[in-house]
């Protein structure tokens, strides 16, 4: 599983780099580093919703706060 | 609108008319059509403004024309000399003239130490050639300052002693000692020398990707752009390169981030002393002129093709194209290190004129984002801002105790003295940040402006970034 985090720079400023620190946590601790690549890329044209991050290629918006609970339910319940 | 364009001179005005007009008939494919029409529609009138007769200028326009289309092929140097725009100044270095009044104090000859200074019947004093070394002392003194300085302004303003009087009298550049700082650039009053442009490259880049759908093509801006673009927000700036047609604006100040992170950790693993590798003009004048020191220079890309390489490394088929005040980077992005990674420079001259071509006034934008990088990549546009940066980066790695003895050489004429004092083995530091414009980055010959609160700009800009650390602006990168 790709999951993409935005870290242009509008996304960057609403959190990025949260959102990355809590999803590579949480990959880790549910031991799926072989499963979850983590990466970012420069801009998704999704600004105004950002943060905007990528499941295989579907956008979602993702804010600090909602980072776990995304975590839960799009990626630790449909990666295997 | 016009007056709101901000110069430091009149010969920046008349180059950025000329790219402006180039770049007009470019986007509309038509530059093969309006090619000869362009001299006439700067120089309207038929009365002369700036040279000898009307024809000569629109003769040198066609030369401006050339270079603004990239110039001499056949010459690998990017800064040309435009012969017929050299007005052949005099050479004659320090020069007595008629406002000598024959005194007694003769200040001139005593504080001369090279005997160099005589005295005709009526107590005038002469120079003589064979004898003063151009120190300028006698100039200095004279009461009437009577004593002036026939060198050239452009090879005053080469440090390096890359430019001299050739053989049909105009400038004529050494390619072997030339780094392509553009000092010279900046400082002909004639505007004779000029750097080549890739405008016409970056407008075929913008207009191949088909709206960024073919392949993406991102801007990669240099931070000195804070004291730049003073009429508008740095924002409205950011905003404006994407209506030009970019995907996406990226700070080199976060490649800069990661420069300063990896070299700070590679200081502490050299022997003897490491040079900074972020100035490419600083990097070819140890290669050309001190080429037994070239193992001493850091290892790193410079922060733009650091940048420029991670993301050509996620994204291999996105096109990238640097932005700065710098004309080395175009020599440098030519480099079989840095090719894979930049594929084309323009500087903040040539933006402001792809800007009006398209008839852009980023006054009237809403402001853009632009955040990646931290402080410290931020102030590496000012002399000084490298030094700080690694410093910041040892504490960052937890390498406080490293003896850090850093020496910032803002300007050519400063690494010149560094660096000779390295190859004799006498320079106490071991770190040198050799920046090769006067004042670091927001001197280069690219600026619009060149102004005292520029490196205020810079500090202030540095100040607003949303990342306090190096290791939490690279550590989204991972």
């Amino acid at each position: 599983m790709k999951v993409t985090i935005c870290i242009g720079s509008s996304c960057h400023l609403k959190g990025s780099r949260q959102i990355i620190e809590e999803l590579q946590n949480l990959v880790k601790e549910n031991n799926l580093t072989e499963k979850v690549e983590l990466c970012g890329a420069f801009c998704m044209k999704n600004c105004t919703n950002g943060v905007s991050v990528t499941v295989d290629d579907k956008l979602f918006s993702v804010s600090p706060e909602t980072a776990k609970s995304f975590f839960n339910s799009e990626i630790l319940s449909k990666v295997n | 609108m016009a007056k709101m364009r901000k110069f430091d001179t009149k010969v920046q005005h008349l180059k950025y008319k000329v790219l402006r007009e180039v770049a007009r008939a470019a986007w509309d494919d038509k530059l093969m059509q309006n090619i000869t029409s362009i001299p006439k529609r700067i120089m309207p009138g038929n009365e002369p403004t700036m040279r000898c007769c009307i024809y000569k200028e629109r003769a040198i326009l066609g030369e401006r024309i050339r270079l603004a289309m990239g110039g001499d092929m056949s010459n690998p140097n990017v800064i040309e000399v435009l012969d017929i725009a050299c007005d052949e100044c005099p050479v004659s270095g320090y020069d007595v003239t008629e406002a000598c009044r024959g005194c007694i104090a003769h200040r001139c000859e005593d504080v001369c130490r090279f005997g160099a200074i005589t005295f005709d019947e009526h107590q005038k004093a002469h120079i003589d050639k064979s004898k003063c070394k151009n120190c300028g002392a006698c100039s200095k003194v004279c009461p009437y300052s009577a004593i002036i300085n026939r060198t050239r302004p452009c090879e005053r303003a080469c440090k390096i002693k890359a430019i001299h009087m050739g053989p049909d009298k105009a400038a004529e550049i050494d390619n072997s000692k030339c780094v392509s700082c553009g000092a010279c650039v900046y400082q002909c009053p004639f505007g004779a020398i000029a750097d080549k442009s890739f405008i016409l490259n970056v407008i075929d880049i913008l207009k191949k990707s088909d709206n960024n759908n073919k392949y993406k093509v991102y801007a990669v801006v240099a931070p000195s752009i804070a004291g730049q673009f003073s009429y508008a927000k740095v924002g409205q700036a950011i905003k404006g390169i994407t209506e030009l047609g970019f995907y996406h604006v990226v700070e080199a100040a976060l490649g800069a981030d990661m420069v300063a992170f990896a070299e700070s950790k590679e200081l502490t693993e050299c022997d003897d002393f490491l040079t900074s590798s972020c100035c490419p003009a600083f990097v070819d004048y140890i290669k050309k002129h001190y080429p037994e020191l070239e193992g001493h220079i850091s290892h790193n890309l410079s922060p733009a093709a650091t940048i420029a390489k991670y993301m050509k490394e996620k994204e291999p088929d996105c096109k990238i194209v640097f932005i700065g005040p710098c004309t080395a980077k175009k020599m440098e992005f030519q480099k079989k290190e840095v090719r894979p990674y930049i594929d084309s420079v323009i500087t903040f001259e040539e933006l402001q004129a792809l800007f009006d071509s398209r008839d852009i006034d980023i006054m009237t934008l809403e402001e853009d984002y632009l955040d990646n990088a931290s402080y410290f990549g931020r102030i590496f546009a000012r002399s000084g801002g490298l030094a700080d940066a690694v410093a910041q980066g040892l504490k960052e790695h937890g390498l406080e105790d490293f003896k850090y003895n850093p020496l910032s050489c803002d300007g050519l004429d400063q690494c010149k003295i560094a660096l000779l004092r390295a190859s004799k083995g006498n320079l106490p530091n071991n770190f040198i940040e050799g920046m090769a414009c006067t004042g670091g980055c927001i001197g280069g010959a690219g600026c619009l402006t060149h102004e005292e609160k520029n490196k205020k700009d810079v500090d202030a800009y540095g100040e607003l970034a949303y990342e306090k650390t190096i290791s939490d602006a690279i550590s989204l990168l991972k």
